[in-house]
């Protein structure tokens, strides 16, 4: 593969190339060096590589069900909607005040799964419609401008929906009430699983093989998939061209909604700022595994979680950098510049058509 | 120029003169000059100084509680300073080094400004304190605890804090840790804030030169929400104490993750005074019960203390979120004091302030009776008197979502 890539170039192989790829097999050079170096230390036992694997595939599966989203309506419209991170955050913070008058009332402790159903279900819907209320209110008038314009918009909904928590609900932290149910613990010899991090696991893949079947197995996914190809021909086909869009956002908003609650399941926080960060790595997840494509949203954000979690004590502790942990975000950074320059388009990405692009 | 506008010119001059010389004889005012720059305030100006806190996001209570120190201050003086009314305003600093940046150089366009109470937190002075300290400001801070702002090699001019310096409360950590708890292995995390770092660094000095051992010194980022890969690592190294002297939003995640990460379900947890709040605990939940935290002892501050409790109670109807506004206060007053001292009054009515002056004036502070005891500032600008005590959090005070009364253990 990497051959291949390089054969080709070599007929033209400018300095800008050169200097590419030399950044790219330093890299892949530190990367390995690192990992030899930390395994040989032998500082951490299976259990522990275990631990940190465990930790990136709960985080990961989520930023992929937030990645998803992005992607979804990047398949359609071309356009970053960079509001989705507050869509994220809207539908675990509206859920917030269900999930107290829940404990309250004492369904938490009788029935936890009903009230965790009932949690993310409500997450969902309001994210949805809050999706849907974006898309109507700042993308749909803008639909014919020029692409940069729905962008600028994108980012003052995303600062609208932010003060708008803000101010109906104040800056405070809140947070979200226990379930007992999720913190068993299940030992299976040395390692240790606990029962919240299999339910992320498990929910974000039900959602993502929901999606899966959805877009590939019914009409309206078929739609969506030839809105996706060619917007016009599709509307000449006689496919409702609007309505198609708003399903996206509605799919887009309601992993999200279900995103956030699984989120908040882990970190047990809401606060009207929450959703920037795991936006802002959703999306590089998402461009990581070939913006526009959805299994590669899917495996960016998994990959992303992974390598967040795992890169650090892996690559940069082996290599002598004292306190590796705080450059997680760099190092995530990195493997994205990385994957870019082995593969522009992403992971899955296909090379775009000169139309699409 | 012709003749006829010479002859005007001329004539305004003599009557001028003539003007002049039958007033009234009065002593001859020649306002004030100094080194650094004059505030001149005409008749009915009033005295304008700001604050520069974080009052927004996670760590809000922080700058909300100084600012309500601040306020009160200014209520116990009736309004006024040297016979000025006060105006007080100020700019959120957002407990970031942007945030003190953006902060500061709003502050420092305005000439009108005598002195700034603040900033919140260390980032936000090292980051801002170049702007302040060019405008002219005198800058108090009640919360500032990082060593290196009062460095006599790093320190801005006209720079001052009434908290104390982490080079004491590192060192009564330590000693907690070593002789109460007994514990002789411990790790440290901090965020890369300058009073995180420092802290952390100066605990870790003194535990070490006592003869603990520290296992292993980790950092991770203020925005960082998943704190187990960390934990992991550091439960490698097998601490029997974790110190993690950071704020609240990050010290709340960490209390909470600490003990689910395999290997460190025995681990002793202890904070310092960065999330010594109510907000603290909200934000940890029931994991924050057996927390140590490290902070001003409140119980040692000056017998003026409880009546400040009740106008707190009167004018904001709860408790204190934090635990620098009693510093704030003493803030307001230092800089009162000092205002008092260099104001000068032309017989115009005119109030002339002198930048440097000021600056020297509370840099003179002795023996300055506050409510958090007896402020003296010394030549590096530390002006605070620092009686750091431990504190435990227990189930009682996350129910009732109070920080402890008591110190539960005093050096």
């Amino acid at each position: 593969m990497l051959g291949r890539v390089f054969g080709k170039r070599a007929a033209r192989l400018e300095w800008t190339d050169i200097f590419v790829y030399s950044l790219g097999a330093l890299i892949v050079g530190v990367v390995i060096v690192g990992s030899i170096m930390t395994i040989q230390k032998g500082t951490y036992g299976a259990r522990q590589w275990f631990d940190l694997v465990l930790f990136g595939l709960t985080l990961g599966s989520i930023y992929s069900l937030i990645a998803l989203g992005y992607t979804l309506v990047y398949g359609i419209l071309r356009m970053i909607n960079f509001a989705h991170s507050e869509v994220f955050m809207s539908g675990p913070y509206a859920a917030y005040y269900l999930a107290i008058s829940l404990a309250a009332s004492g369904l938490v402790a009788e029935n936890p799964a009903l009230a965790l159903l009932m949690i993310i279900g409500f997450a969902m819907i309001v994210s949805t419609l809050i999706a849907i209320t974006v898309e109507r209110l700042a993308y749909r008038p803008l639909r014919h401008a020029p692409t940069l314009v729905p962008l600028i918009t994108a980012i003052g909904a995303s600062f609208v929906l932010q003060y708008t928590f803000r101010g109906f609900f104040g800056p405070a932290i809140k947070v979200y009430p226990e379930f007992p149910i999720l913190e068993q613990k299940i030992i299976l010899g040395e390692f240790q699983v606990t029962s919240l991090q299999i339910f992320v696991i498990v929910i974000a893949a039900l959602m993502m093989l929901g999606l899966h079947l959805f877009v590939q197995y019914t009409k309206v996914g078929k739609a969506m998939r030839a809105v996706a190809e060619d917007r016009e021909t599709a509307a000449l086909m006689g496919i409702n061209v609007n309505r198609i869009i708003v399903t996206t956002f509605a799919l887009g908003g309601a992993l999200a909604g279900a995103a956030g609650v699984l989120f908040i399941l882990v970190f047990n926080q809401v606060t009207f700022y929450m959703g920037f960060y795991p936006g802002v790595k959703a999306f590089t997840a998402a461009v990581l595994g070939g913006i526009g494509n959805i299994p590669g949203a899917m495996l960016g954000g998994i990959f992303l979680g992974v390598i967040e979690s795992l890169g650090p004590n892996l690559i940069l502790d082996g290599l002598g950098i004292p306190a590796p942990n705080q450059l997680k975000d760099a190092l995530a950074f990195v493997m994205l510049v990385l994957v870019l320059i082995l593969r522009p388009a992403g992971i899955l990405g296909e090379r775009l058509t000169e139309k699409k692009a | 120029m012709n003749a006829r506008k010479t002859l005007v010119i001329v004539l305004f001059a003599v009557i001028a003169l003539i003007a002049a010389a039958c007033a009234p004889a009065a002593p001859a005012f020649t306002p004030p000059t100094d080194s650094v720059g004059v505030v001149k305030l005409a008749p009915g100006d009033p005295i304008h100084v700001t604050w520069m806190f974080v009052v927004t996001g996670e760590d809000g209570s922080l700058g909300i509680d100084e600012r309500r120190g601040v306020e009160i201050a200014i209520d116990d003086r009736k309004g006024e300073i040297a016979g000025r009314k006060v105006k007080l305003d100020g700019q959120d600093s957002g407990c970031s080094a942007e945030g003190g940046q953006a902060a500061a150089a709003k502050l420092a366009a305005d000439t009108t400004i005598v002195g700034v109470i603040g900033s919140s937190c260390s980032s936000e002075m090292r980051a801002g304190g170049p702007a302040l300290t060019k405008a002219g400001f005198t800058m108090i801070s009640p919360s500032n605890t990082a060593p290196d702002l009062t460095d006599p090699a790093k320190r801005f001019p006209g720079y001052f804090r009434t908290a104390h310096n982490d080079l004491v409360q590192g060192a009564v950590a330590a000693k907690f840790v070593l002789t109460q708890l007994k514990l002789k292995t411990a790790a440290t995390i901090h965020d890369g804030s300058p009073y995180a770092q420092g802290l952390a660094e100066v605990f870790a000095t003194n535990f070490e030169k006592d003869g603990g051992k520290i296992t292993a010194k980790e950092a991770v980022g203020p925005n960082d929400k998943d704190f187990k890969p960390v934990l992991t690592k550091i439960a490698a190294t097998k601490p029997e104490l974790l110190f993690y002297p950071i704020f609240i939003g990050a010290g709340s995640l960490i209390t909470q993750q600490a003990k689910t990460v395999p290997g460190l379900e025995k681990v002793e947890l202890m904070a310092a005074d960065g999330t010594f709040s109510p907000d603290f605990l909200k934000a940890s939940g029931k994991a924050v019960v057996g927390v140590y935290q490290s902070s001003p002892d409140l119980s040692a501050f000056a017998a003026g203390y409880p009546d400040f409790l009740k106008k707190h109670q009167a004018k904001y109807n709860e408790k204190p979120l934090s635990i620098f506004h009693a510093h704030g206060y003493d803030a307001l007053n230092m800089l009162a004091a000092a205002i008092e001292k260099v104001a000068v009054k032309a017989p115009d009515g005119t109030m002339y302030i002198g930048r440097q002056a000021l600056r020297d004036a509370v840099q003179a502070t002795k023996d300055f009776a506050g409510l958090t005891g007896t402020l003296t500032c010394a030549a590096n600008g530390d002006c605070g008197a620092p009686v750091i005590a431990v504190y435990k959090i227990t189930e009682e005070n996350f129910n009732k979502l109070q920080t402890p009364d008591k110190p539960f253990w005093k050096p």
